[in-house]
C-alpha cells in the first residue's frame, strides 16, 4: 500500500468515525430533550394516551417528508382536535419557542429512529431551510 | 387413537370455556362478586344509563363503524350478556342519562332529550328535543357530563379549555390569569331546566365554579346534594422543575370528591389540593412554590384520592343486591393517569367510597381491577398497553352495576350473590 493511499483511508476512517460519533451525540441530545419535554405527554413508548396524546411511535406524519409540519409543531405546539391514522386526539401541545435549529433537528431525529419508526434523520440546516420558508 | 385425541380436544376445550366462564371477564373482585362481558367492541363508550326495565343505553365518544353513537343495549335472555344491539345518533359525546321514559344524551355542545315507549325503544331518534345548546367546547375537556336531580333540573359540567389558566396554556413560564376570564363560560358546573327547549348560558345558572374538568358526577339523595369528582391539573415538574421533583409531580395534586352547594367554589386554578400536606395550596402559575397555602375562598373536598386517576364516573349505590356496606356508597371509575410518566401510572380500575348520611366514612378501597388486562403485579408504563379504561358506570334495576370501557367499547356487568 502506498503511504498517499494510507493517508487517504486513514481520513476517510476518521471522517467516518467522527461523523457517527457526532451522529451519536446528536440522537443523545435528542433523547434528553425528549425525556424533558415531550415523554410525559407522548410517553416512554411513543405510544402517546389514546384519544388524547397523539402516539409517535407507528406515526405516518412523524416519519413523513412533511419536515415544516413537524417542525412548526414543535415549535408553536398544537391546539386542534386532530385525526391522525384514523383516531381522533385533543389535547393541547406545548410550544417549544426557546429550542434551537440544532435541538429541533436532534430531537426530530430522535422520535423518527425510536421504537418501531425508522426515517431519514434531520439535519439544523434543514430546520432552518423549512422555518425560513413559511 | 385419534377418538382419543378427539376427547382430548373436546375435554380441553370444554376446560377452556368453563375457566372463561369463572374468570369473571378478566376482572379481580372482592369475594362473592362475579363479571361477565355484557358486550364488547361497541365502539368508544363514554357514559351509561339504564331503564327500570334494564335496557342500558352507552354514550360513544364518536359514531362507531355502523356510523352510530348512541347505542341500545338489551340482554332478553338474561344470561349476563347483550344479545340485541341496535343504536342512532350520528353525534359524538359523554353524558346520558335516564329517568323514566326520559333519555338525555350529550354532544360537546348541546343536550339532547330523547323519549322512550313502553319497551325502552326510542320514539325520535332523528327529532329530539335540544334542550341546551351552544356550550363551550374547545377540544381540552370538551366533554359534557351531565346529572339530573329529583326535581328535573340538570346539572352539566363544562370543562375549562386549559390546564392551569395561563396566559398561554401549557407553556414554560407563562403567567396565570387574574381573574381567570375562563370561569365565565366554563370550569364549572351549570344547571338548566330539564326540561325547557333551546336553554344556552342565559337562561341557566353557574351552580358552582372552580373546577378544572368533572367528567363523574351523580345526584346524592340521601342529601339531596351534586358530588362531583374533579380532574386535577397536569404537569407541575414540566413547568416548575424548580419545586417540583417527578417523583412529586406524579402524586400531585389529589384528584378531589367535592359535595357542592349553589355558589360554591372549589378553587382551580388559583389552587391546587396537597394530598400529604393536607391542604389548599397556591398554584405556581400564580406565585406558589409548592408551600404557599391558597384558595381561601375555595371548599375543601369531601375526599381525596391519588393524583391524576382520572376519575370518569361517579354512582351512588342505592341497590339491594349488593352486601349492606355498599348501601349508598360511591362506586367511582378511574379511567386511568397518563400524567404520572415517567414513573408507573395508577388507576385503570373501579373504586368503592362507603358513605353514611351522604358523607363519605372511612376510607376508599379498589373494588373491580384487570380491566388492563396486565397481569395484577405488573404496572401500567404507557397508557396504549390497557386493553380496557373504566369511564361509566351504571346500576340495574336487580342492583347489578355496569362498567363501561372507552378504548375498545366493552361492558362489564358485576353481579353479587352468596
Amino acid at each position: 500500500m502506498s503511504k498517499k493511499l494510507y493517508v487517504r483511508i486513514s481520513i476517510i476512517i476518521f471522517c467516518l468515525s467522527a461523523f457517527t460519533k457526532a451522529q451519536a451525540q446528536n440522537l443523545m441530545n435528542g433523547k434528553k430533550i425528549y425525556e424533558t419535554r415531550c415523554l410525559v405527554c407522548h410517553q416512554a413508548d411513543g405510544g402517546g394516551v389514546p384519544h388524547m396524546n397523539a402516539p409517535l411511535d407507528g406515526s405516518t406524519n412523524v416519519v413523513g417528508n412533511n419536515i415544516a409540519r413537524l417542525v412548526k409543531i414543535i415549535k408553536e405546539g398544537y391546539n386542534e382536535r386532530v385525526a391522525l391514522d384514523g383516531e381522533m386526539y385533543s389535547n393541547a401541545m406545548t410550544p417549544n419557542p426557546d429550542l434551537k435549529p440544532a435541538d429541533i433537528a436532534d430531537v426530530l431525529s430522535y422520535i423518527r429512529n425510536s421504537w418501531s419508526n425508522k426515517s431519514s434523520k434531520i439535519t439544523a440546516a434543514q430546520v432552518m431551510q423549512v422555518s425560513r420558508k413559511k | 387413537m385419534k377418538n382419543n385425541f378427539i376427547a382430548l380436544c373436546f375435554t380441553f376445550l370444554l376446560v377452556c370455556v368453563n375457566v372463561s366462564a369463572q374468570n369473571n371477564a378478566g376482572l379481580s373482585l372482592p369475594t362473592g362478586f362475579k363479571a361477565t362481558k355484557f358486550a364488547d367492541s361497541i365502539g368508544s363508550a363514554r357514559h351509561i344509563a339504564i331503564t327500570k326495565n334494564g335496557v342500558l343505553f352507552a354514550k360513544l365518544m364518536s359514531p362507531n363503524k355502523e356510523g352510530k353513537s348512541i347505542i341500545r343495549l338489551q340482554d332478553s335472555n338474561n344470561d349476563g350478556v347483550a344479545d340485541k344491539i341496535t343504536g342512532w345518533g350520528n353525534y359524538g359525546g359523554t353524558g346520558i342519562y335516564v329517568t323514566g321514559q326520559s333519555l338525555y344524551a350529550t354532544s360537546d355542545n348541546d343536550v339532547y332529550l330523547y323519549t322512550l315507549d313502553a319497551k325502552d325503544e326510542v320514539v325520535n331518534p332523528l327529532s329530539p328535543k335540544t334542550i341546551v345548546k351552544g356550550l363551550i367546547a374547545k377540544n381540552q375537556h370538551a366533554s359534557k357530563s351531565i346529572t339530573l336531580d329529583g326535581n328535573k333540573n340538570i346539572y352539566v359540567n363544562i370543562g375549562a379549555y386549559s390546564n392551569a389558566c395561563q396566559e398561554k396554556d401549557r407553556q414554560k413560564g407563562s403567567k396565570g390569569m387574574t381573574p381567570c376570564p375562563i370561569l365565565d363560560s366554563a370550569g364549572g358546573i351549570w344547571k338548566f331546566d330539564g326540561s325547557k327547549e333551546n336553554q344556552t348560558y342565559g337562561d341557566g345558572k353557574r351552580y358552582a365554579t372552580g373546577l378544572r374538568n368533572v367528567v363523574g358526577l351523580d345526584w346524592n339523595t340521601q342529601n339531596n346534594s351534586l358530588f362531583v369528582m374533579q380532574h386535577g391539573r397536569d404537569q407541575l415538574n414540566s413547568f416548575y422543575p424548580e419545586y417540583y421533583s417527578n417523583e412529586q409531580s406524579a402524586e400531585l395534586p389529589a384528584e378531589t370528591m367535592y359535595e357542592l352547594k349553589e355558589g360554591d367554589n372549589a378553587g382551580w386554578p388559583y389552587m391546587y389540593y396537597d394530598p400529604y400536606q393536607k391542604k389548599k395550596i397556591l398554584s405556581p402559575e400564580y406565585g406558589g412554590d409548592g408551600k404557599i397555602e391558597g384558595g381561601q375562598n375555595a371548599i375543601d373536598p369531601s375526599m381525596f384520592f391519588p393524583a391524576h386517576m382520572a376519575p370518569n364516573a361517579l354512582l351512588f349505590y342505592t341497590g339491594n343486591q349488593f352486601p349492606e356496606k355498599y348501601k349508598n356508597g360511591a362506586f367511582i371509575a378511574f379511567h386511568g393517569s397518563w400524567n404520572r410518566a415517567p414513573l408507573p401510572q395508577e388507576g385503570y380500575y373501579v373504586a368503592f367510597v362507603p358513605f353514611k348520611n351522604g358523607k363519605p366514612v372511612g376510607n376508599w378501597e379498589v373494588f373491580a381491577n384487570g380491566f388492563s388486562g396486565l397481569a395484577a403485579d405488573e404496572k401500567i408504563m404507557n397508557p396504549r398497553k390497557a386493553k380496557a379504561r373504566p369511564c361509566g358506570l351504571a346500576q340495574g334495576p336487580d342492583g347489578s352495576l355496569y362498567v363501561s370501557d372507552d378504548n375498545k367499547g366493552a361492558i362489564f356487568k358485576i353481579t353479587y350473590s352468596k
